[in-house]
């Protein structure tokens, strides 16, 4: 948890600013005379608009205090798609928590791989991609609702949005109809590029040499085998793991040329227990990326829930996700993220330096560094601390796929969208100062109704129960009491 | 608005207007009243295949933009919408300055060929479509204006709404003037594209893979952002449009429908794929949207039967090609743009009646910018 730029807001709201969204919750007219009023605002106002920018005057800004990362999930891959033009370089990683004898992958890609094109990549690289782009929790801090009444919330507004022996080997697999194009040792694995003929022969040959295919699996190689890919096939060698001294299998990365910006599930499926939680992170030159044979739904984002969540905001996001997944019928791409890698806002981590990016690769950011950015640092916002770039757009998609829902392979396509968007939830404490003009009775009655709202906001994402989640607030049952209305005459000689 | 042509398209003879009044039950007044009002709505359907056509597309914007997060913005959305209709309006007046006889070699040149495309209609080849039906009422008005005189032309909305509402529902940009840019090409695509009297490319299908091409990226098409439910009623809705509008060139769709499917199951069946990746593959709201409102179109679509049939199939081919060989996730609208004009072509080899929209005056069909 780190309190980020964001705090110098929250500070100022905290002592009844009006520069806080909040405080737009007093409804009574301002109580300075009109040109007073008018200036301060001016005054308070301006230093935030020049931080926001051009998109609002209000920012994304807030105080950021958790995140929703892949570690909530169990069983969940993550792959970065770096593209441009017909250029990929794709990194996979994934949560694989056994023996790493057991480990073998086999993937099939479009272009015959060399030696050069394959690359171990460091784990830490998506460990920062993914918490760059979590899905994150903010929170704000009411005024003293006697101070001056402010604009309306734009923070409230939705987000502007294995080693083999060679010479039989390879006489068994000419027999087979398999040909093993190459053969490399990268890092702690050995690689083994294959073309086939046969599905069958494949298959056997796979199985032979101690892969253990799953029953069905020919019917999906075949197909591939038919659409002239070949197949990138990686075990652990062990030797060179202890040499290396990882304790973890580290992500592998490989880079092509080729028209077609797909992802390739369909193996993973083949007697997969129960449904898969995979994360996408593409790097793109352009905008960003969407899939073309499913729907990309944005996940719902900017709602003010409860402020226990702060303590649950792990569970919070799952029930959210699944209960998303449930509205969508399990059919549906998720975003969760799209943002110019320059900045971020709130910032659950430093965006990515070009040299990690470069690492990633995204080979189109040679002899960019040192480049500054287009403006100052803001407070409610940070800049990519290598200074740049400004031409990497990141899209992280989430999805949760079997073969029942997801029959096709993904496939892709980059978007000239430049809209940020990213997952967050707002917490808002209420003022707990003491308060006795007339806008705190205000008020206080309007944060019950905004409690009561909450409450079903979040049961209404996480298809929690609504008794649960008053319980948890501490609120009573039953929708909130409706104020006593005000004697007519209350305010005649106000 | 005024009743429209008779054509075997519009079911006139089989409700005549004033049935009920003759009937004389008094009891029956208020039921009357509303079937006959009923069937006034039926017959304005039924008078011109459009008017389905926008109810359908206007629809589905409206689920879209409400329902489903297509991401059509309001906004944008009217903004091409009136820029459609601006177009329409100024090359409509642009075109009626220009004298019919002498002003343009297009205009003369297309009164010619249209004349000669409703000569061979009438005699009969085309078959007892409404498609020729229509041409030939035209065609007689047509011959029975005295020569040299400008026809009148008029205003004509319908088209220009169908072009709008399928690029608000295709198009994506996020920038507006793109998206205005777009309508206007499409719109004046058809008065500047033309040949033989018939624009070559469909209006929306032209500003789409105009714009795709000339912005670099940043005008695209979104085909995978459309829910099973709302595929689901779209189909109905599209296929409901045959029935109603049974004559208006509804093979080419069948011909497109039958080839593309056969394509991806052939391909599915080859590959060892199970039937649920054809399907999906055909699930999409751009497809639908294509097969029904894109290479149908009457206007742009060969004139005789065995054209379209030989279009529709083409065009399928070079999709499937574009899609599976060149991995283009707009492959249908390519194919589409790369083969319209092989049209004109195709008319020549195998000619017919020319297509004329149910209008309510009768111009001849050289005079058409609809």
């Amino acid at each position: 948890m780190t309190p980020l730029a964001c705090s110098a807001l929250r500070s100022s709201s905290s002592s009844s600013s009006p520069s806080s969204p909040a405080a737009s919750l007093s409804p009574s007219p301002p109580r300075l005379p009109l040109p007073r009023a008018l200036a301060t605002a001016l005054v308070l106002a301006l230093p935030l608009l020049l931080a926001a920018g051009a998109r609002s005057a209000h920012g994304f800004c807030g105080f950021y205090v958790a995140k929703a990362d892949t570690h909530l999930y169990n069983r969940a891959s993550q792959v970065v798609l770096v593209r441009d033009e017909d250029r990929t370089v794709m990194t996979m990683a994934n949560d694989f928590q056994g023996d790493p004898k057991e480990f073998a992958v086999v993937i099939p890609v479009p272009v015959l791989l060399q030696r050069g094109q394959i690359h171990v990549a460091e784990k830490a690289l998506i460990d920062h991609l993914d918490a760059y782009s979590a899905p994150r929790l903010v929170e704000y801090w009411d005024p003293d609702p006697c101070a001056l009444p402010l604009p309306p919330p734009a923070a409230m507004m939705p987000m502007q949005k294995s080693e083999m022996a060679a010479g039989a080997a390879a006489g068994r697999a000419r027999s087979l109809g398999v040909k093993i194009e190459a053969r490399y040792t990268v890092g702690e694995y050995d690689i083994l590029i294959l073309s086939a003929r046969q599905s069958d022969g494949l298959e056997t040959w796979l199985r032979e040499n101690g892969y253990r295919v799953p029953a069905g699996a020919s019917r999906v190689l075949g197909s591939y085998i038919k659409q002239g890919l070949h197949f990138f096939v990686a075990k652990v060698d062990l030797e060179q793991q202890s040499k290396l001294g990882f304790s973890y299998l580290r992500p592998l990365q490989v880079a092509y040329e080729s028209p077609r910006f797909m992802l390739p599930i369909r193996l993973g499926m083949v007697n997969a227990r129960g449904p898969q939680e995979l994360f996408l992170y593409a790097l793109t030159r352009r905008g960003r990326v969407e899939t073309t044979n499913y729907r990309t739904v944005k996940l719902p984002t900017g709602d003010e829930v409860p402020l226990f969540v702060k303590d649950d905001f792990g569970n919070f996001y799952k029930a959210l996700f699944d209960r998303q997944e449930t509205r969508e019928e399990m059919r549906t791409v998720f975003l969760e993220y799209a943002w110019d890698m320059a900045w971020c806002d709130p910032c659950a981590a430093d965006p990515l330096p070009p040299e990690e990016l470069r690492q990633l690769g995204v080979f189109w950011l040679d002899g960019r560094e040192g480049a500054s950015p287009a403006a100052k640092p803001g407070r409610g916002r940070r800049w990519n601390p290598g200074g740049g770039p400004t031409d990497v757009f990141l899209t992280r998609l989430h999805l949760r796929y079997d073969g029942a829902h997801f029959p096709e392979d993904l496939a892709f396509q980059e978007t000239g969208d430049r809209e940020n968007f990213q997952g967050r939830y707002v917490l808002r404490h209420a003022w707990k100062g003491g308060a006795t003009c007339e806008a705190a009775a205000t008020y206080r009655r309007e944060l019950r109704q905004r409690w009561d709202r909450e409450a079903r906001t979040a049961a209404d994402l996480t298809g929690w129960s609504l008794d649960d989640v008053r319980r948890r607030m501490n609120l009573r049952a039953g929708p909130a009491a409706e104020p006593a209305e005000e004697p007519w005459w209350k305010r005649l000689w106000d | 608005m005024p009743m429209p042509t008779p054509t075997p398209n519009r079911r006139r003879d089989s409700l005549p207007a004033g049935v009920e009044e003759s009937r004389g039950h008094a009891g029956h007044a208020k039921a009357g009243a509303l079937r006959r009002r009923g069937t006034a709505l039926a017959r304005r359907l039924a008078a011109d295949p459009r008017h389905y056509q926008l109810l359908v597309l206007g629809s589905l914007l409206a689920w879209g933009v409400f329902r489903l997060d297509l991401e059509v913005r309001a906004g944008q959305a009217l903004a091409i919408v009136a820029a459609a209709l601006a177009t329409q309006l100024a090359c409509t007046r642009l075109a009626a300055r220009r004298p019919a006889g002498s002003a343009g070699a297009a205009a003369a040149g297309a009164a010619g060929a249209a004349g000669t495309a409703w000569a061979t209609g009438a005699a009969g080849t085309a078959g007892a479509t409404g498609a020729a039906g229509t041409a030939r009422a035209a065609g007689a008005a047509g011959t029975a204006r005295p020569a040299g005189a400008a026809p009148p032309l008029r205003f004509d909305p319908k088209s220009a709404g169908i072009s709008a509402l399928s690029l608000c529902l295709l198009l994506r940009t996020d920038r507006p003037w793109l998206a205005v840019a777009a309508a206007v090409l499409s719109i004046a695509s058809k008065f500047l594209l033309r040949v033989r009297g018939k624009h070559l490319w469909n209006p929306t299908n032209f500003g789409l893979v105009a714009m795709m091409i000339a912005s670099r990226g940043q005008v695209w098409v979104s085909p995978g952002q459309w829910g099973s439910a709302a595929l689901f009623g779209f189909l109905v809705l599209c296929l409901g449009g045959l029935v109603v509008n049974r004559a208006a060139r509804a093979d080419v769709t069948w011909a497109f429908l039958g080839s593309y499917g056969a394509l991806l199951l052939g391909r599915a069946w080859w590959l060892g794929q199970p039937a649920a990746i054809p399907l999906h593959q055909a699930a999409s709201g751009a497809f639908l949207i294509f097969t029904f409102f894109m290479i149908s179109d009457p206007k742009t679509t060969p004139d005789s039967r065995a054209g379209r049939l030989l279009f529709a199939l083409l065009v399928a081919a070079g999709a499937a090609w574009a899609q599976f060989a060149l991995y283009r996730p707009t492959a249908l609208l390519l194919s589409l743009a790369c083969l319209a004009p092989l049209v004109p072509l195709l008319d020549r080899l195998l000619p017919g009646a020319t297509y004329r929209w149910p209008r309510p005056a009768l111009l001849p069909p050289e005079r058409s910018f609809a």
